[in-house]
């Protein structure tokens, strides 16, 4: 347990140190739903329409970015090596990188989702399904994403890859997700999406951490 | 229960030697069976009431869709017996296995497009089934290109492993939301799943196909798994001997 605490205070630390890592995904999600006005046209019945899947295409690409670097310094500085020789589990130590990794960076984009979301044009209404869709969704998209991070850490170029990996398990989340929204856009109920992301999102918590950590094992093994 | 069967397994001379006992029968029952079914299918099965002649695809559609997904998980089966008895055979059936995969993938992909033109005045609609076969192509696509792009075999092969098994579990969950998606987003589709019930003369050409589709993914495999091990096992005597022995046993040790 106390290595747990130890790891945990240390990752937020790290990402504490380097705020350039936090705030970019960020601007990449604010830039890329500024893009789609731009090359749409600016009339508020189209956005508002394409807004639920803007917003999720967005959010998913953002939090794939984010993940590039997840695993990558302490491939490089040797303390990965230590994390995989140590007597604890892998599994609940590479949990515990990603939720903090999630705490910092996925949960921003939640928080940042209802501004761009009302630039849209979305309705108040919506918003709430917006932040639910978002906060049971981006933990899911972290750790499917850790997964080809985990995967891809030993290689040069593993950005392309890691998206060629990630990409299609990322597509039920993004069905139910945009799929909640728009259901609350057409005045419908979204509660079934939501309990379905919660579903997923448990499974992913479940499952996800052992093929990260057999992830890793392959590639620090290399 | 004795394990000896299924630690020969784990040895790529044994394997080798196997596959190569096994495969001119499969590709000689690939052939046969091929042939009768298409021929059957293609020139002797009585047209479709409604579609006419161009329901015939279904001989080279039907067994290509079906053999692009059984493979993802034959992927996934060698992927779980590499990770845990660390076979490479193993790996290099996931390494051979995955471009035939997704050339059925597409070839199932690119058939139904030729299907859809006449049939539903399209080439592509975002039906369920399309979709997540498209889907199933970009998963194939994913396994290909992790095992390009990293060096180490070995690792490449284990790497590849954990990537069939994600995928397989995903694939239930996409499949589902997929077909969520689509009965949401565009009310009724065009179906192939209420079939009318076929007569005999149809369906059984459609076997034959199926089956002789198998066969040759057999052979194919097979084929491929036996040149890579000759290349993974360059060093090994008994890899050197076999070279030797097929170049006709004429070149100096």
């Amino acid at each position: 347990m106390s290595v747990l605490a130890e790891l945990l205070k240390r990752e937020v630390r790290l990402l504490c140190r380097r705020p350039g890592e936090l705030l970019n995904p960020l601007v990449f999600f604010a830039i890329v739903v500024a893009l789609f006005p731009l090359a749409l046209g600016a009339q508020p019945q189209l956005l508002q329409a394409v807004a639920p899947g803007l917003v999720w295409v967005a959010a998913l690409l953002a939090v794939l970015l984010s993940l590039e670097g997840l695993f990558r310094s302490d491939f490089e500085d040797g303390s990965l090596e230590q994390m995989v020789l140590s007597p604890q589990p892998l599994a609940l130590l590479m949990l515990a990188k990603v939720l903090v990794h999630w705490l910092f960076s996925g949960l921003a984009l939640v928080l940042l989702a209802p501004l761009l979301g009302v630039m849209l044009g979305l309705p108040l209404v919506c918003l709430p399904v917006l932040l639910a869709s978002l906060l049971l969704g981006t933990p899911v998209l972290s750790l499917l994403g850790a997964i080809g991070a985990a995967l891809t850490v030993g290689l040069k170029r593993g950005g392309l890859l890691l998206a060629l990996l990630v990409l299609p398990l990322y597509i039920p989340v993004l069905i139910l997700g945009s799929g909640a929204l728009q259901a609350a856009l057409q005045g419908l109920p979204s509660g079934g999406y939501l309990l379905w992301l919660a579903s997923l999102a448990a499974l992913a918590l479940a499952l996800a951490p052992l093929a990260i950590a057999a992830g890793l094992r392959i590639s620090v093994a290399e | 229960m004795s394990w000896t069967w299924f630690h020969k397994w784990g040895s790529p001379k044994w394997f080798y030697a196997l596959a190569g006992r096994l495969q001119p029968w499969l590709a000689l029952a690939a052939a046969l069976l091929l042939a009768v079914g298409v021929v059957w299918g293609l020139a002797f099965a009585p047209p479709d009431y409604q579609q006419g002649n161009s329901f015939r695809i279904i001989y080279i559609h039907v067994p290509a869709a079906m053999l692009a997904q059984s493979c993802y998980v034959l992927m996934a089966l060698a992927g779980v017996v590499s990770l845990v008895w660390k076979m490479k055979v193993a790996d290099i059936a996931i390494h051979c296995a995955a471009p035939v995969g997704a050339s059925m993938t597409a070839l199932a992909l690119l058939t139904g497009a030729i299907w859809g033109k006449p049939t539903w005045g399209a080439w592509w609609v975002w039906d369920a089934r399309l979709t997540s076969m498209l889907i199933l192509l970009f998963l194939y696509a994913g396994v290909i290109a992790l095992g390009n792009a990293i060096g180490n075999r070995d690792s490449a092969g284990k790497a590849c492993a954990v990537l069939s098994i994600v995928g397989v579990v995903n694939i239930p969950i996409i499949k589902y939301s997929v077909q969520w998606w689509s009965t949401l987003h565009q009310g009724a589709t065009f179906s192939l799943t209420e079939k009318p019930a076929m007569p005999a003369e149809m369906w059984l050409p459609l076997l034959f196909t199926v089956l002789g589709f198998y066969c040759l993914f057999g052979a194919v495999l097979l084929a491929r798994m036996r040149l890579a091990l000759l290349q993974r096992e360059a060093r090994s005597g008994w890899a050197q001997a076999a070279v030797r022995q097929a170049l006709g046993g004429g070149l100096a040790p």
